[in-house]
């Protein structure tokens, strides 16, 4: 067994509305500690609102040996873009 | 016309138990202001004591997100200790601010009580001191919260949630330590056993204490022990402790008596201040 605690991965809401956004991770030996090392890691400076922490080892990577048929594809559809719809001015973060 | 009745000693009583913030045409009261700034600095070098010892662990820490969370407590410790001193030297009304208390006083002036000077020791004494001071901290700035003295009141208020984190954290590890290796129990029961003679201290009243509950300023301490008891009882349940045996209490860092582990904390803290005296930076 390792010494080191388990890494978690740790998602903050910004503001409510918001959606949670991956800031970091931190080293905890279990959730509860987890969420708290996140508190005091990142949000000590009044970023959050809501913290979820995910155990890291829970996380499904994309392989970057796969990137090539994973992501290229994408590279020339800008048709994909919904670019001509009219946002109005006071809607935000989208 | 008729004359105004003549003043009785009863309504003198009851005009020197307003409040002072607030009575119209309030008497300057000796005795209540010097009740107030004596309860101000104990409440003020509590938080500043223990903040500067948490302030030692700071790049020592078992891990980075340890030293975080050490940091996090001192810096609201220190805080709350600059609110506390700056309204001491503003009641006290001698031209001292809280720099000046927190780094122009020697050992003998210090009022706080001995369990936040105590040392560190590894990680699990200190959050076995965390524990036990944050859980009545906890329950005094419950109460400070309705303080005859608006100030007062508004600094606990602002403070308790900050606090409510600090004894929650620290009963995690005490939980954690507690119920963990054989290593971890060893260490964590040495910690608590060091530290457990400094609770009666917490819940001492002496002629200021005293003073300070008649004119509504201070809590009747005696009302917190029952929900204290209860929550380190929870708390050493869950960690499958038992709690220490009562120990022969040591009293007197109210009065400024202490151990000599404050000498060395306060030399290490006013070092610079000293020195350099009136430096900005």
């Amino acid at each position: 067994m390792s010494k080191d605690w388990p890494l978690w991965e740790v998602f903050v809401r910004s503001k409510g509305g918001m959606a949670h956004r991956h800031v970091g991770s931190v080293h905890g030996p279990d959730a509860e500690i987890a969420l708290r090392h996140a508190r005091d890691t990142y949000t000590r400076r009044m970023e959050g609102v809501s913290l979820w922490v995910v155990p890291s080892a829970q996380i499904i990577a994309s392989d970057p040996r796969d990137d090539a048929q994973m992501f290229d594809p994408a590279e020339d559809k800008i048709y994909r873009h919904p670019t001509f719809y009219n946002i109005p001015d006071d809607v935000t973060h989208i | 016309m008729p004359s105004l009745p003549p003043i009785r000693p009863e309504d003198e009583e009851v005009a020197l138990k307003t409040r002072p913030s607030g009575a119209f045409d309030a008497p300057v009261d000796e005795a209540h202001r010097s009740t107030l700034f004596e309860m101000l600095l104990r409440l003020g070098d509590d938080s500043l004591i223990l903040g500067q010892r948490l302030g030692e662990w700071c790049g020592h820490a078992p891990t980075v997100e340890v030293d975080l969370s050490l940091a996090n407590i001192a810096l609201d410790l220190i805080g709350q200790a600059t609110h506390f001193l700056n309204l001491a030297g503003e009641v006290e009304g001698k031209g001292r601010d809280g720099d000046t208390l927190a780094f122009r006083r020697d050992v003998l002036d210090f009022r706080n009580c001995l369990l936040v000077e105590q040392p560190n020791g590894d990680f699990a004494q200190t959050m076995a001191r965390q524990l036990l001071f944050s859980a009545w901290q906890k329950r005094l700035f419950d109460q400070l919260s309705a303080s005859s003295d608006d100030r007062v009141a508004a600094i606990a208020a602002k403070a308790v949630k900050e606090v409510a984190y600090h004894e929650e954290l620290a009963g995690e590890w005490v939980i954690r330590l507690g119920d963990g290796t054989d290593e971890s129990r060893a260490r964590m029961t040495d910690g608590l056993d060091w530290m457990w003679r400094f609770i009666p201290e917490l819940f001492e009243i002496d002629e200021q204490a005293a003073n300070a509950q008649a004119r509504g300023l201070w809590p009747d301490v005696d009302l917190l022990r029952t929900g204290y008891d209860a929550r380190l009882q929870t708390v050493l349940a869950e960690a499958t402790l038992e709690a220490p045996k009562p120990q022969r209490p040591i009293l007197g860092g109210r009065r400024g008596h202490h151990s000599e582990h404050l000498g060395h904390l306060i030399a290490v803290m006013q070092f610079l201040p000293r020195t350099y005296p009136d430096a900005v930076w």
